[in-house]
């Protein structure tokens, strides 16, 4: 019996008159990527800011574990400290050190020692293959090495499930390969990652369920399998044939 | 020439004790200014509507009205409120309130620079807004602040001298009474001018060094984007 992680009930979110998505329903099984793929403007980073809580949604449940998270009077620190975020444009802290930024959650909000701190923080480093880069500052880093230390910093924190949204989409294309290698690794172990990208490569590799959302509404969601080869829309057949015709180019290039 | 010279001989000590407290009172100003700017600038940027609009109600009067009306009122028309100050911490309020409205513009317009995004990327991690404004934001913002906001303790240096008019005793008030004593106003004032000069050069040299001291590799190229 799958253990869910990430429950999201009757999920709605709007801006004013704007509906950004209505009562949408998604499960992150622990263990699982799960990657949505999408038109812009749809509303994916937007879910992924409601489920970290950095927007609220107007209305319907989101659980961490078995902990309802959308309920008033949720600690909100406390939930964010268990959902690690990666970010379309890095959003390291410039004027700190990769190392600095890797270790500044586990000091302030983990309250950890100087010391374990940093021994923590190198060992996250080196897991995205960047513990030589410890003592450099983000504007001294390429986008691939900062997009790296974003997860490192996101990983120190043993968060119980990992959002990236677009998290190389403002990478140059010889950049992409490295921040998905690190990708595909955590997801080979184990860790539980929500991931919103157009990198079809991945998805197709990677993903054990892939969500198609379209104008606020899941279209689709399947196995890489079932959505590359026998989707059940044509939507989604239309949608999945011209990114990968645009980014599959990219990606050999890439390579 | 010589007899100008000479006055450098003749009123040295006096200049040096008057510049001494024209430093004091730069400093004191600076500082006053500094933590108020600092809390005003914080109030219009992240307080509530209430707060905000009491924020910038502040630096609107305090920059909409000349320092030397501040600083009459505060010295000659509080006491009739019962409250009476001595004119050095007269000068010392007047000049840090005023210059808490200008430190206060500097510092939001920075704090609005770092933006949103590193707000979020902070909270993302589990930091609370404070602790984000504190780690986070203000180490970005004060360092984006620190080239135009030099411009501040210059010239609130200068601005200092207008407090010889409530008898503090400062370069001005030195130089006035070198003035009367010899009357040669002309180089009596140019000599005070030039230790004006002398202290601004050196306090020119201080901001540099601290730009210099507290620059991030490759930082500006960041925030210039």
């Amino acid at each position: 019996m799958p253990k869910p992680i990430l429950t999201i009930k009757n999920l709605t979110k709007t801006y004013g008159k704007n509906v950004i998505f209505q009562n949408l329903d998604l499960t992150v099984n622990e263990g699982n990527t799960i990657v949505i793929i999408g038109p812009s403007g749809t509303g994916k980073s937007t879910l992924l800011r409601c489920i970290n809580l950095l927007t609220r949604p107007n209305s319907g449940q989101i659980w961490l574990d078995d902990l309802e998270i959308t309920a008033k009077g949720t600690d909100e620190d406390q939930v964010r400290q268990h959902i690690g975020m990666v970010f379309q444009n890095f959003l390291l802290f410039n004027h700190l050190t990769a190392l600095g930024n890797v270790k500044l959650g586990l000091t302030k909000v983990k309250h950890m020692s100087e010391e374990a701190a940093t021994q923590k923080a190198m060992h996250e480093l080196s897991r995205v293959g960047l513990a030589d880069r410890a003592n450099h500052y983000p504007g001294q880093l390429s986008g691939g090495q900062q997009q790296r230390v974003g997860i490192a910093r996101a990983l120190a924190m043993d968060p119980r499930v990992m959002l990236f949204d677009e998290p190389t989409s403002a990478l140059d294309p010889e950049l992409i390969g490295e921040v998905l290698e690190v990708m595909r690794q955590l997801a080979l172990e184990g860790m539980t990652m929500l991931v919103v990208t157009h990198e079809m490569g991945f998805a197709r590799e990677v993903a054990d369920r892939i969500v198609f959302m379209e104008k606020g509404y899941i279209v689709e969601e399947g196995s890489p399998d079932e959505m590359f080869n026998h989707p059940k829309f044509d939507r989604t057949r239309e949608f999945l044939w011209k990114i990968t015709e645009l980014y599959g180019k990219k990606e050999k290039e890439a390579k | 020439m010589l007899t100008w010279l000479g006055y450098f001989k003749r009123f040295g000590m006096n200049f040096l004790r008057g510049a001494g407290v024209t430093l004091e009172l730069t400093a004191m100003g600076l500082a006053i200014g500094f933590v108020l700017g600092l809390l005003l600038a914080l109030a219009r940027c992240y307080g509530p509507k209430w707060l905000r609009a009491t924020a910038a109600a502040y630096i609107a009067v305090f920059r909409g009205t000349p320092l030397l009306v501040q600083l009459f009122i505060i010295y000659y028309g509080l006491p009739e409120l019962g409250i009476a100050f001595s004119q050095t911490t007269a000068a010392y309020l007047a000049l840090g309130l005023n210059s808490a409205a200008y430190q206060a513009e500097y510092l939001r317009g920075s704090i609005n620079a770092i933006g949103d995004a590193q707000m979020q990327a902070g909270r993302s991690i589990g930091l609370s807004k404070w602790q984000t404004i504190c780690h986070i934001i203000l180490p970005q913002a004060l360092r984006l602040a620190l080239p135009s906001w030099s411009n501040e303790p210059i010239s609130l240096l200068k601005t200092t001298a207008i407090v010889f008019l409530i008898a503090v005793q400062d370069l001005m008030a030195e130089g006035k009474r070198a003035a009367t004593a010899t009357f040669d106003f002309v180089g009596i004032y140019l000599a005070v001018a030039v230790v004006y000069l002398v202290m601004v050069f050196l306090l020119d040299a201080l901001l540099k060094f601290l730009e210099r001291k507290t620059k991030i590799p490759g930082m500006e190229l960041e925030t210039r984007r």
